[in-house]
């Protein structure tokens, strides 16, 4: 099975030095630690799991392609996840402020004919701008089924997957006909979340997404990765969203800390008046 | 001025709840003018539609086919996009649920519209529509505009009130179904898994009782009483689901369910930002944690540093006493 798995490097918002909003009311992330998009990297690992024998998973059973949209230096985080078992890379060389999941999903399919993939792979949203859309656009650019918010995947042949989908309420199962389009959510990295074709059903994973050995780290450096431009790819690079400011959630003011709980009962009740 | 199109959400025969807060969205974005409709759609929608007559909706459009049984983003998307055209309504918005971050973005697709997904507030400015919508896992809001004719939109169920019924009866409509994607037939539902709960739905409770990681396995022996006694939905954190102590789908975050409710408890738990991001546009924060440094302090109205397996049972014999 091919597998392409669209990724994105983020400024880490959970990150110590925070998210300010300059004076213009642009969103600044000077400070913060660049990393891929957590769902990113899940998808990553599911790709990965799926094509492989998890008792074995050195011997790749398939291949893991993965994309994405930034300049030269998200190169580094393309590198650092080939290391983990990728086998080839590309790169688009374009700044996001060129982009939005709209021009994003029209360039993926380009990609995604000419690679021919099973299946695209995907965090259900990026932790920065948060807006979970690209896997329906492009699922239906290409015509393709969308399984999304995938918090497990079993393979069945690998000609179907049957999906759990983390939805409010409960997990809805479906089952897609390849080639599709999921999108993963955090569950999908437990220990057996994914069930590929090749693996034992009795097999555990480690929980999380897996790290590369140094050895790994020196290989990915000769695995192929490629550049390519987005005007080869949509002709359609107008921006359907745009910000034109930005501000920072208000603060909450610091509440107060009670002795016991008779005195917590007690401010419910009389001073908040919430029971 | 706007023309807005509400759809709905079905679950059970009846309209979700979570609908009322895009009827409460598409009421503040044509407060400068226009009018909204509300698209019911589904198995079983006629019946259902009757729900939504008294919330101020100009038309109440209704898609009833027996292949709606259970919802397949293919087999809604293209009578949710046809619905829109035909009716030129300017915008077309669902609640962010799963149900509405699944479908509209394939919708937007479909009308070549721009997407302002998760949206918080709406702003009529000079003809036109501000969004403000949190990124960054809460930290920033961000003010977008969409360039497009055509503009789809996902309104916060916690930032978005459910709307209260404006009487009047409105004039129902039966509209076409239209043929599914052809990617439909390459979806199959399986099965719905859902923890069957008398508690109310975490969008829709007003009071909320949340546990952390530090429950461990005791997390329903120890959460269930004060919930119970509260009538109070119940929610976890990250770790808490991640753990196994809690199902996935009692998360509460930003990339779980984002809540507000009336009061809101977090037991055991430290308050990572994307737990904050999920629970802090609740009215009142009750913090119950060993950790005196823990970060939830900082968002609690209320925070008392103890042991949690003591005082929560404390806490359960102090609410019936006044309640």
């Amino acid at each position: 099975m091919k597998i392409l798995v669209p990724i994105k490097r983020v400024s880490d918002p959970d990150n110590a030095n925070k998210v300010k909003v300059s004076a213009a009311g642009k969103i600044e992330t000077t400070g913060l630690e660049n990393k891929p998009n957590p769902f990113d990297e899940y998808a990553v690992e599911t790709a990965l799991r799926l094509t492989e024998n998890g008792t074995n998973p050195k011997a790749r059973l398939g291949e893991v392609v993965i994309v994405t949209f930034g300049p030269k230096d998200t190169e580094t985080t393309l590198r650092g996840l080939l290391a983990t078992g990728a086998d080839r890379a590309i790169r688009v060389d374009v700044t996001d402020d060129q982009l939005d999941g709209d021009i994003l999903a029209r360039a993926l399919k380009a990609i995604v004919e000419k690679e021919q993939p099973d299946v695209v792979l995907l965090g259900k949203q990026a932790v920065d701008g948060d807006s979970n859309q690209v896997a329906q656009l492009l699922a239906e650019y290409l015509g393709w089924p969308q399984a999304t918010f995938a918090g497990s995947i079993k393979s069945d042949a690998d000609k179907a997957l049957v999906i759990g989908r983390e939805v409010d309420g409960g997990t809805l199962n479906v089952k897609v006909t390849l080639p599709a389009v999921v999108s993963v959510d955090l569950r999908i990295v437990a220990p057996t979340s994914v069930t590929s074709m090749h693996t034992p059903a009795t097999h555990k994973y480690a929980d999380g997404v897996r790290f590369a050995a140094l050895m790994a780290i020196m290989a990915a450096k000769k695995k192929p990765l490629v550049e390519m431009k987005l005007a080869d790819l949509t002709g359609d690079v107008g921006l359907k969203i745009t910000y034109k400011g930005a501000e920072l959630p208000p603060a909450r003011k610091a509440g107060v800390k009670v002795k016991n709980v008779q005195e917590l009962v007690s401010k419910l009740k009389n001073e908040a008046k919430a029971l | 001025m706007s023309n807005v199109l509400v759809v709905a959400e079905m679950l059970d025969g009846h309209v979700r709840k979570s609908t009322h807060s895009a009827i409460t969205f598409a009421r503040k974005a044509t407060a400068g003018g226009g009018t909204f409709s509300i698209l019911v759609i589904g198995a079983g929608a006629q019946a259902a539609s009757g729900e939504l007559a008294a919330y101020g909706a100009q038309k109440i459009l209704v898609a009833d086919d027996a292949s709606l049984k259970n919802y397949i983003c293919e087999r809604f998307a293209p009578t949710v996009a046809a619905v829109a055209k035909a009716g030129s309504f300017d915008v077309v918005t669902a609640t962010a649920s799963s149900y509405g971050k699944d479908l509209l973005p394939r919708v937007a697709a479909k009308l070549g519209a721009g997407y302002a997904p998760d949206i918080s507030d709406v702003t009529p400015a000079g003809g036109k529509l501000s969004y403000k919508r949190p990124m960054y896992a809460g930290n920033a809001y961000g003010h977008a505009e969409l360039t497009t004719a055509i503009q789809v939109v996902s309104p916060r169920q916690s930032e978005f009130a459910a709307a209260e019924p404006s009487g009047g009866a409105s004039p129902s409509e039966v509209v076409a179904v239209t043929p599914p994607d052809a990617a439909a037939s390459r979806v199959e539902f399986v099965s719905m898994e859902s923890a069957k709960s008398e508690r109310p739905d975490l969008g829709e409770a007003r009071v909320i009782v949340s546990g952390g990681r530090a429950l461990k396995e005791q997390f329903a022996q120890v959460l269930d009483p004060l919930a119970n006694a509260l009538g109070a939905a119940v929610g976890a954190s990250r770790a808490a689901c991640d753990a196994g102590y809690a199902p996935a789908e009692l998360q509460v975050g930003q990339t779980g369910r984002v809540v507000a409710p009336a009061l809101y408890f977090a037991i055991g738990i430290s308050g990572a930002i994307q737990h904050l991001a999920g629970m802090k546009g609740s009215k009142t924060i009750v913090a119950i944690n060993k950790d005196a440094e823990a970060p939830i302090f900082q968002v609690a109205d209320y925070g008392l540093v103890a042991d949690l397996f003591q005082a929560v049972p404390e806490l359960v014999t102090e609410i019936k006493k006044v309640l």
